[in-house]
């Protein structure tokens, strides 16, 4: 199968004034993959969204970012939109004042086909029926779950090509990440790319195809998201899972090292 | 004389009310008190003037013409001069706006001097109606009639237009618009646009009964963002009512305690306001995010 590159990212570096927070990142999106990047707090994974989105003043410092083969690193925020990427970013954002149905509309703000909108809406009130029924309800007053349905339905409205996802996850019941993780793959599954970025690891690898994992603004590990899976280092440190007692002590000091 | 305070109010209340939206459509966006509102309001009832008087046009080409200038002049100034501050907070914004404050009062005093004029109106200001126990001038009843159509405008704009969601989309969360692929430099021009427009109907409506000179807007200004503050600032429907209220309340004030004291009403509603519901009457209960 021949897989064509949608999104490179080569080498970049973002500083926040002072805060260096991303120190040479580079990576390479597939056409219909998901990607997952996985890392602590403070990571920088959220850096490396908006660095791509171009909603930090100036940045990338340094490196280049093509999207679909055109250079957009220096673009207006408003421009990458348009040409097809999506962003759902950390915390949701939604209109809080705006009701769920303008909400959703100008997540279709570049758009002028009338009848694909309209097609659009059909589709995100199928895949989360809670917005139709809260049609007229103000976002503000939905629930964090429904606010985060929200989010990824108005960013689906664009209709991207590639979207990103910071922490969907965040806040919500368990229930509630299986659901929402299963409509993602089901949007993969119709042709959307995605970057995830996400806490929680199991979810993020049971359902992505690469891993990537970013410390101190840095990737320090990568690879196919069933090996990581497997991976003892990524077990213990992202998935919460101890090591046998005998060796851990050891291990963990040698393979810490390694990752620096 | 109650009935006819009451109603000669509403007709000074549609101009503060006037005076107020254009304050809180920008303030909403830029989150910034635009001090130089009235003297944007007042050199583009002077482009009207000139217009009709030095160039002989009609009223529809002189005041299309006021108002096209009102929009542009909005566009400029914002484009110019708010867009350059970086990381503005509110008082370097409040400062900047003074600065068109002055700038504009300086232009219009050089170009047009002291001279009191008077703007001609195709509706009299003499010809008056019985309306009950009150009488209204043809004047007073367009200038009601005039603000609630504009009125009307803005609800259905900012109701059913996608330009109009967009920008209360913007209002409410600047970064979250640019990430649904809103223009929002494009959303603060038009801003500035509509808000200079509405400005310039106020006083294209109030010229003919005042008389046009640099000071034209000065107290009207006071009395709109009196009327704005009491509305809360944040809602488009609480400046309207705070004008119509305050242009009532002045006018029942100077009928039935003093005259002289009149233009103190709007003052001490604004000390009132701050002292106990500082938010304004209107105000949703929702906390702006920065
Ligand atoms: N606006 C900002 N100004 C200054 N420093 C910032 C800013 N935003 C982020 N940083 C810093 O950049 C680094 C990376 O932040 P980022 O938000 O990308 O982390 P993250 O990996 O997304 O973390 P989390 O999982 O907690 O969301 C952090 O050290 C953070 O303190
Ligand atoms: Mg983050």
């Amino acid at each position: 199968m021949e897989l064509t590159t949608l999104l490179e990212i080569k080498n970049i570096e973002t500083f926040y004034v002072l805060i260096y927070a991303l120190r040479g990142v580079s990576l390479t999106i597939d056409e219909g993959t998901i990607t997952a990047i996985l890392g602590n707090n403070g990571a920088g994974k959220s850096t490396i969204l908006k660095t791509v989105m171009g909603l930090l003043d100036d940045q990338p410092d340094k490196g280049t970012i093509e999207f679909m083969g055109k250079r957009i690193d220096g673009k207006d925020t408003e421009d990458i939109v348009k040409m097809g990427i999506s962003y759902v970013p950390e915390g949701r954002e939604v209109f809080e004042e705006l009701t769920v149905r303008e909400n959703l509309l100008m997540g279709a703000y570049r758009r002028h086909d009338r009848l694909g909108i309209k097609d659009d809406f059909r589709k995100i009130y199928n895949l989360f029926s809670v917005l139709e029924n809260r049609e007229g309800q103000l976002a503000g007053t939905l629930s964090g779950g429904e606010q985060q349905m929200l989010a990824i339905g108005r960013a689906l409205m664009n209709r991207p090509k590639l979207l990103f996802l910071d922490e969907p996850s965040l806040g919500l019941s368990p229930i509630l990440v299986k659901q929402i993780f299963g409509i993602i793959k089901a949007i993969n599954k119709e042709g959307v790319t995605m970057l995830l970025v996400e806490q929680n690891a199991r979810m993020a690898l049971s359902i992505s195809d690469l891993g990537l994992i970013l410390e101190n603004g840095r990737f320090v590990m990568k690879g196919k998201s069933k090996d990581l899976m497997l991976d003892k280092d990524v077990q213990e440190f992202y998935m919460g899972m101890k090591s046998e007692a005998s060796a851990k002590g050891y291990q963990r000091w040698k393979r810490k090292k390694r990752w620096r | 004389m109650f009935v006819q305070l009451f109603i000669s109010g509403i007709a000074f209340g549609s101009l503060y009310a006037l005076i107020a939206l254009a304050m809180v459509i920008i303030y909403k966006t830029s989150e910034v008190p635009n001090f130089g509102q009235g003297e944007m309001a007042m050199l583009s009832t002077f482009v009207a003037y000139a217009l009709l008087e030095n160039y002989g046009y009609s009223f529809t080409i002189s005041f299309t013409g006021s108002l096209l200038f009102a929009a542009l002049l909005g566009i400029f100034l914002e484009f110019v001069f708010l867009r350059r501050a970086k990381e503005p907070n509110v008082l370097s914004l409040m400062l900047i706006t003074l600065g068109f404050q002055m700038i504009l009062y300086g232009l219009a005093s050089w170009k047009w001097g002291a001279d009191q004029r008077n703007l001609a109106f195709p509706v009299s200001d003499f010809d008056t109606i019985q309306v009950g126990s009150a009488v209204l001038s043809y004047l007073n009843i367009a200038t009601i009639l005039i603000t609630l159509i504009l009125m009307f405008i803005l609800f259905l704009f900012f109701k059913y237009t996608k330009v109009g969601i967009a920008m209360k989309a913007t209002q409410q969360n600047a970064v979250a618009a640019k990430i649904n692929g809103i223009r929002t430099n494009r959303i603060l021009s038009i801003t500035w646009a509509m808000s200079s427009v509405i400005g310039a109907v106020a006083g294209i409506l109030l010229a003919p009964i005042a008389t046009l000179d640099p000071n034209l807007m000065m107290d009207p200004l006071i009395k709109g963002f009196a009327s704005a503050v009491l509305g809360g600032m944040t809602t488009l429907v609480g400046a309207a009512f705070g004008g119509y209220m305050l242009g009532i309340i002045e006018n029942l004030f100077g009928g039935y305690v003093s005259l002289e004291f009149k233009s103190v009403v709007a003052f001490g509603i604004i000390v009132l306001v701050l002292c106990f519901k500082p938010s304004g009457l209107f105000a949703k209960h929702y906390v702006r995010k920065v």
